[in-house]
């Protein structure tokens, strides 16, 4: 076999057709698309793409856009360990329904999560009627947008620390409690630190997955200029001016911070199934 | 117990705030100004055309999508080769990718500006701000996500099977069909309906490579956000919930594939 060095020898066949299909449709559908972006913004002076990605409104864009994206991945993080928490050790009448609509977000078209959440937040939306006289103006605010990438944000955490949970071993707190150990102590030393990565790679997807998001955002979020604009809304700002330079410059920051997300996410992802085979030994 | 309860509520409460209440909000609305009113908006020929162009997109989007994540989670799962990681992680890639970017990188190159943009306008080809371009980025979007099913699952399954069904005689597409196809099928269907839902709902790289034309180039999450924009309320809640009434049966569709895979949650 001419190809020995390349891939260890099988009888089955179909290898070469199935990789070479695999490679050019990736090629044409994924790499060389996206390689675009990134030629794009080089053929661009150095000076225009810098100015482009820290102008001020595009400042105030990164800010609103990684900060209610960490705030919305941690209240997806303890919300979600919450449910996942309640999901895996409590039996309660429909359980099975809570646990089937944990995943509706992904299902959910994001526009149609975006004008059903507007509409709950509005002053006479079904929520805005309560929280508008207390102060609280969630519509139309950065609160809003910390609404809207929660609910993207939360299938994740709960899908990622569910089946650690589920697999983890009872023995370790009854031995601890048994040892001695309080309520607190127990979920402190025992259980937190077996779902930590878990935990955190769920914070870590919510997180990416919200720097990108647009469609359930950008109907709550009423997209006022420097306060409530986020970042994906100024790429399509600029391409609506066919501004295709400024728009490209902005999308490599957002390439660049998404990939170095993903390959956190991947490192914490070995972690923890290292974790899970470990404890299976 | 009394913790085990106060958990349990508190856990019920947070769901049902962030994701049932939205749902719920969807129907209501759309059924706000009564059933007339609904049927108006669900059957108005804008309406249609949206069905007819998501159908479309969905229609080749997933089939060729579905295609290449057998081919891949055949080589990926079933071989053991160099650079195969790297593949694993590239085909995730349009996962991290935000949609508008999504749709961003095919107005680079079949734009006017872009690369084949001056070739495309010789011959007088739309692509992007067309049907096409709504395609590409549907593609583009759900992209991993067959693939992304069927690797973990192939490589649970091993080798065995299809090497027995090769020994006794089976040539390479008896062997795929009869042992290979039969063992994914449950699978298969679970990123198939994944995938489908995707298509189905995409809204960012799809906004950014239509045209918005009405009637021509609009899908269904489209035209939802064109209703809303011209506050016909009643109307883009009862597109909404078409769109809503698909998302609840893919939930259902999942969950009763996990049960048929064998991983149901605990």
């Amino acid at each position: 076999m001419s190809n020995s060095f390349l891939k260890r020898a099988s009888i089955l066949p179909g290898f070469g057709p199935a990789l070479g299909y695999t490679v050019l449709y990736l090629c044409l559908i994924v790499l060389i698309p996206l390689s675009a972006v990134f030629l794009k913004s080089v053929s661009s002076s150095w000076e225009h793409l810098w100015r482009t990605v820290t102008a001020p409104n595009v400042m105030a864009a990164y800010r609103l856009s990684f900060g209610a994206s960490f705030i919305a991945g941690i209240v997806s993080a303890a919300a979600g360990f919450l449910i996942a928490w309640v999901l895996v050790r409590y039996d309660f009448p429909g359980k099975a329904f809570c646990d089937a609509l944990v995943d509706l977000p992904f299902a959910l078209p994001t526009a149609v999560a975006g004008i059903a959440l507007t509409s709950l937040y509005t002053e006479n939306g079904w929520l805005g009627r309560y929280l508008v006289p207390l102060g609280i103006k969630v519509a139309f605010t950065p609160l809003g947008v910390v609404v809207a990438l929660t609910f993207i944000g939360l299938p994740f955490v709960v899908r990622s620390v569910q089946p650690v949970l589920a697999d983890a071993d009872r023995e370790l707190e009854e031995a601890a409690s048994s040892l001695g150990a309080s309520r607190l102590q127990v979920f402190t030393r025992v259980i937190f630190p077996m779902v930590g990565p878990a935990l955190l790679t769920g914070f870590a997807m919510a997180f990416a997955r919200a720097l990108g998001e647009y469609g359930s955002v950008i109907f709550i979020s009423g997209n006022l200029p420097m306060k409530t604009e986020i970042v994906p809304l100024l790429i399509v700002t600029k391409l609506e001016q066919y501004d295709y330079a400024g728009a490209t410059a902005i999308a490599v920051v957002m390439l660049l911070s998404s990939f170095l997300l993903l390959l956190g996410i991947n490192i914490l992802q070995r972690r923890t199934r290292r974790f899970m085979e470990a404890d299976q030994l | 117990m009394a913790v085990q309860w106060t958990l349990t509520l508190l856990a019920i409460a947070a769901l049902g705030a962030f994701i049932a209440l939205p749902l719920i909000a969807v129907f209501v609305q759309a059924f706000d100004k009564g059933w007339a009113a609904y049927l108006t908006a669900v059957s108005d020929p804008n309406t249609l055309s949206a069905i007819k162009l998501s159908l479309l997109a969905v229609g080749i989007a997933v089939p060729l999508n579905m295609i290449f994540g057998i081919a891949a989670a055949w080589v990926i799962a079933k071989f053991r080769f160099r650079g195969r990681d790297i593949l694993v992680s590239l085909i995730d890639i349009p996962f991290g990718v935000s949609p508008v970017i999504s749709g961003l990188i095919f107005i680079l190159l079949f734009g006017a500006g872009g690369w084949f943009g001056p070739w495309l306008e010789k011959y007088d080809i739309h692509i992007v701000f067309a049907v096409p371009g709504i395609i590409l980025a549907t593609i583009f979007v759900t992209f991993p996500f067959v693939a992304r099913e069927l690797i973990p699952l192939m490589e649970s399954q091993g080798i065995e099977e299809e090497e027995a069904a090769l020994v006794l005689g089976a040539s390479g597409w008896q062997m795929f069909f009869r042992v290979t196809l039969p063992n994914i099928r449950w699978g298969l269907l679970y990123g198939v309906v994944l995938c489908t839902a995707r298509a189905l709902g995409e809204f960012g790289a799809v906004s950014v490579v239509s045209g918005h034309i009405r009637g021509e180039t609009n899908t269904l999450p489209l035209h939802v956000e064109i209703l809303y924009n011209e506050y016909n309320y009643a109307g883009a809640f009862a597109v909404a919930s078409l769109l809503s009434v698909i998302a609840v049966v893919t939930l259902g569709l999942k969950k009763l594939l996990e049960w048929k895979t064998g991983r149901g949650t605990p």
